[in-house]
């Protein structure tokens, strides 16, 4: 057979000819510098190719090599703590290998293969097992034991099996006979390509909320595990902090953190920040339980496109485990950007603004991979999606924020307006939604108190009615308002300073627990009820004047231990500040 | 010597796009020179390669190109630049000829001028906050080493003496590392040049300036390399040679346009306005080539300026821009009106590295909330300027007339100063702390009610 070899360069698309036999979304090695590359479309015997690499200097003539497999992701103990790329390189052996500057042509393995790791055998010889099987465990961090799972293509005899002791990804610890009598050999290095989702038994309905420590997300605009949420917003809103934030305080058990196309420094304040916080549920830090993925906006873009897959075929195998895991993408544009680069120089004929017409089929599939599932081995895991959009100009109408919206039931708006007023984190409560509200109810009703629902539904028409109050005031101006009215402004005042705002570098504040956020409901809940009746024999300024109106600012940096016994005083305080006190 | 790669078959010549059929082997993003009819040598670069066929892009320009005489060389490597030293102190041509009528520079390195990105896991978090003495700026948008912070002007606004004036003032507390300066023009006026030049001069910058100069008049592809050859001699000085460079590159939206030309000339699919699909990528190659490395003392830090095209934010310019960068500074028309230099509207400024940069030990313990505070102060005052534009003012309650007087003063005493005034971190909060005194203290929510103690000079309110 004759050699393949390139025909054409067009920035990180390669045409190649005599690639008969070829397979789409095979991973090939480009040129004689090897860069890796997917096969993306096929016309007899020519191949179109996206090389995650940089091609300067490639010329055509050279060789194109092929490597018979989908492009996949190394799986097994020690994924954990490490950073990659879009592909899976290690990020910090590369710069092991190459030094400050990310060459061309290098590469390292995905998972350490001198590490050894304690591994306890879960099964004995004679078995039957099935895919999804747990096979045996690795304690990988203190919190996360990492079950070694049968690939769910495979089933069959347990042979023989490792003992419990000290092993390498790389060392057989299973050996399995399967239905055609042939003995298969495992290892804890498992591989599985990126774009095909991991078989589960079956998809369950959500019930817990995930809960972020955030106020205006746990209480007004709550997600769910195994749940999908959008956050878009022009640039400055702060969709990269609302990510950080999640990434730092959500309960998930592991976050996969994809940067997606973002910025250099960012990732550095990540690397800089997570080995130093500590996570408020175990106590370890939270490098600990996070994987990252950074593909900053200067790295090849073909590698931007395969890094959300990437991360979501690690979450799903974290799932696997029965693990509930959240993965944040930001910013699931830069990815969108990256297909309608490709695809323009493949001379598709393009959709909206340029993207191509399956854009809306590939952030559909992407957000489907998402949930709470009943896994092959019948444990229950969840993955959630957060992903950032970054809408040009800041306009929700364009493709990508339209084909999002149509699949994720979470929408947190971010607001250029509160920005620019640092009403942080910028969540717009008008525009706002979740479809998750109702499923949570239960949970807060426990964890929280009895009337979150209410209590929910009441402040979030206190905001809407604000905001048709504002209109009045722009026509008439503020005093020829009824001092009901006054009094409602005042209030909606308070509910965003104090319950809305919550400060994102505050060390108390930055992390608000679901107890707390009840609290601080009910108290603005409760002045609000009872100063609306007393608003009748007072007027809003007397009642602003009130020494417990200025208790009720400033309540999220409190600390968590001073704040129980500030409530039960403020709470009588409200009670006995307006006549006829409680109901 | 590998074989002579020189070839006479130009067949077709469109914008500033050639293509050269013939040749087997184009590497792509190899650089070329093509030889024109009567001697002259552009460069140009390969943007496609196939067997038998190379597509050029040509630096200068395809004017004088012909069909028949015009050869085209190819070199076999890709696009490098000579560096050293001595680049210190002179003035070069977009394409890094010098033009001050010194000599050629004695090259120490060759570096690719495409650079390379660095490994997120090898970029050291900036931390060292620079105080520009400008208020806007070191108040609430404050700048760090190793930032890109791009200024958001428009024509006719005073963006040009603000870089001068940053560029000028700027300096790290506490310290007298050796600093430099990096100036980038791309397709601005002969009298911008001037002015910069003469501004670098009289300020003894100029001896640790490095200048690229491609004027409105300078062929406008040859745009294209000009940020990448000054963002190369940057990395030099600040990573081989441990400076701190300060990179200034003016005008992003002619960089822009060259792109645009050079896509439209190719026949690409464009993205919004005629822009092509990758310039979010291609920005970014510039602006993350701004930051520090983990082990080396040097630092890159942007400040690029860019014109928006009928002071529009959301053109695609700006707002690519914006998503790359770590804020941004934006120039208002209205405060230009008014008379208050330099016009920086507060409110769409950013800086994402500020948190990291202030506070205790690095500028002072009350700066984030003193900063929280005073956007928290503006915004109410220009929302209700706003409706006091509607209604009048009668119906506006005393507190809020303290925010208007605040809005006045702080656009007149904090926001506008001198071209030749430098405030130092501490004056600029003073300032800012002088202007929030106005207010009784109960107004002051965002501010911790320790800092309130020790710097509110109002009565006892």
């Amino acid at each position: 057979m004759t050699e393949s070899s390139i025909i054409r360069i067009t920035g990180p698309v390669v045409e190649a000819d005599r690639m008969r036999g070829a397979q789409m979304y095979e991973v090939v090695f480009v040129g004689k510098d090897e860069l890796i590359g997917e096969i993306i479309g096929l016309q007899n015997d020519t191949a179109t190719i996206q090389v995650y690499e940089d091609t300067t200097g490639i010329t055509p003539g050279e060789s194109v090599k092929r490597s018979k497999m989908p492009l996949s992701v190394e799986l097994g103990p020690g994924l954990l703590e490490m950073i990659y790329d879009g592909i899976q390189r290690p990020l910090t052996e590369l710069g092991e290998i190459s030094g400050d500057f990310i060459v061309r042509g290098v590469s390292a393995p995905a998972l350490s293969r001198e590490k050894k790791f304690h591994f306890t055998p879960s099964l004995s010889e004679g078995d039957e097992i099935s895919g999804g099987a747990v096979i045996g465990s690795v304690p990988e961090t203190k919190q996360i034991l990492h079950r070694i799972l049968l690939p769910p293509n495979l089933s069959g005899m347990v042979e023989r099996i490792a003992g419990e002791g000290e092993y390498t990804v790389e060392e057989t610890i299973l050996w399995i006979r399967d239905a055609t009598g042939t003995v298969q050999e495992l290892t804890m290095l498992q591989r599985w390509p990126v774009r095909v989702p991991r078989p589960i038994q079956s998809k369950l309905p959500a019930i817990r909320p995930l809960i972020t420590g955030q106020r205006v997300i746990d209480s007004f605009f709550p997600i769910v595990q195994g749940g999908t949420a959008a956050v878009p917003g022009p640039f400055g809103a702060g969709k990269t902090v609302v990510q950080h934030q999640l990434a730092k305080w959500c309960d998930a058990d592991i976050i996969v953190y994809v940067g997606c196309g973002e910025r250099g420094n960012e990732m550095a304040d990540v690397l800089r920040q997570f080995p130093a916080l500590v996570d408020p549920k175990t106590k370890e830090p939270l490098m600990k339980r996070t994987v990252l993925i950074g593909n900053t906006s200067n790295m090849p873009v073909a590698a931007r496109e395969a890094s959300v897959y990437t991360g979501i075929t690690i979450a799903e195998y974290y799932r696997d485990m029965g693990y509930s895991v959240a993965l944040m993408a930001d910013s699931t544009s830069r990815w969108a950007e990256a297909m309608r680069e490709i695809s323009g120089r493949l001379e598709e004929m393009p959709g909206e603004h340029g993207y191509p017409a399956y854009l809306g089929s590939r952030l559909a599939d992407f957000y489907e991979r998402a949930g709470r599932v009943k896994t092959l081995s019948g444990e229950e895991g969840s993955v959630s999606v957060i992903g950032a959009v970054s809408p040009p100009g800041g306009d929700f109408s364009e493709p990508v924020t339209q084909n999002t919206l149509r699949i994720v039931r979470v929408f947190w708006a971010l607001d250029a307006d509160l920005a620019h007023q640092r009403h942080f984190p910028a969540v717009n409560w008008l525009l706002s939604y979740s479809l998750y509200s109702d499923l949570v109810a239960p949970w807060w009703e426990k964890h929280g108190g009895s009337e979150w629902g209410k209590m929910r539904l009441d402040l979030l028409a206190l905001l809407q009615k604000e905001s048709e109050l504002e209109e009045i005031v722009q026509l008439v101006g503020p005093d020829l308002l009824p001092e009901e009215d006054k009094f409602t402004l005042n209030v909606a005042a308070i509910l965003r300073e104090s319950f809305l705002v919550q400060s994102a570098f505050d060390p108390v504040d930055t992390f608000c627990p679901p107890g707390k956020q009840y609290r601080m409901m009910t108290l603005i809940h409760r002045y609000y009820r009872l100063g609306r009746r007393a608003v009748r024999g007072m007027t809003a300024a007397e009642i602003q004047k009130l020494p417990v109106t200025a208790r009720l600012s400033r309540l999220g940096p409190m600390p968590h231990e001073e704040f129980e016994s500030f409530y039960t005083k403020v709470y009588d305080e409200i009670v006995n500040a307006f006549p006829g006190g409680e109901d | 010597m590998p074989p002579l790669r020189e070839f006479q078959s130009v067949v077709r010549v469109a914008g500033p796009i050639l293509a050269v059929s013939g040749i087997d082997d184009a590497g792509y993003n190899e650089v070329v020179k093509v030889l024109l009819p009567d001697g002259t040598i552009r460069a140009g670069q390969v943007l496609e390669s196939r067997k038998g066929m190379a597509i050029v892009m040509v630096f200068g320009g395809t004017r004088d190109l012909d069909c028949d005489i015009t050869a085209v060389r190819f070199t076999g490597r890709p696009m490098t630049m000579p560096v050293s030293k001595e680049m210190l102190g002179r003035i070069f041509s977009g394409s890094a000829e010098p033009i001050d009528g010194g000599g050629s520079v004695v090259p120490e390195k060759e570096m690719e001028i495409s650079g390379y990105a660095i490994n997120p896991t090898k970029r050291e978090f900036p931390q060292d906050s620079i105080e520009t003495g400008i208020s806007a700026i070191d108040g609430m948008n404050t700048l760090v080493r190793g930032q890109k912070l791009p200024v958001f002007s428009g024509s006719g606004l005073p963006h040009s003496f603000l870089a001068a004036q940053i560029t000028r003032q700027a300096r790290v507390r506490g310290t007298d590392e050796s600093f430099a300066v990096v100036f980038a023009a791309m397709g601005i006026t002969h009298e911008e040049a001037r002015f910069f030049i003469e501004e670098f001069s009289e300020t003894g910058a100029r001896a640790h300036a490095v200048i690229f100069l491609n004027r409105a008049d300078d062929p406008a592809i040859e745009r294209i390399v000009t940020p990448r050859l000054a963002l190369t001699a940057a990395e030099y000085l600040a990573f081989d040679l441990g400076m701190h460079v300060l990179v200034v590159m003016q005008d992003i939206t002619a960089y822009c346009e060259a792109l645009r030309e050079v896509s439209a000339a190719r026949e690409e699919i464009p993205a919004r306005r005629g822009y092509p699909g990758y310039m979010y990528t291609d920005l970014a190659s510039l602006y993350e080539r701004a930051g520090r490395v983990k082990g080396r003392p040097g630092s890159i830090t942007q400040l690029p300026i860019l014109s928006m095209p009928d002071d529009d934010i959301t053109h695609p310019v700006p707002d690519l821009t914006g998503y790359i960068t770590e804020g941004q500074i934006v120039l208002s028309r209205e405060l230009h009106r008014k008379g208050i230099y330099p016009p920086i509207d507060v409110l769409p400024c950013l800086s994402r590295l500020m948190q990291g940069g202030i506070g205790e030990g690095r500028t002072r313990a009350d700066h984030a909330s003193v900063s929280s505070q005073l956007y928290a102060a503006y915004a109410r005052g220009r929302r209700l300027s706003g409706l006091v534009a509607v209604i009048g003012d009668e119906g506006l309650t005393d507190v809020d007339r303290l925010y208007l007087t605040f809005l006045d003063r702080f656009e007149h005493e904090f926001v506008g100063q001198k071209r030749d005034e430098g405030r130092s971190f501490d004056e600029t909060l003073d300032r800012a702390w002088e202007l929030l005194s106005i207010f009784p203290k109960d107004e002051l929510r965002r501010i911790d009610p320790k800092y309130i103690d020790d710097y509110y000079r109002g009565g006892t309110g």
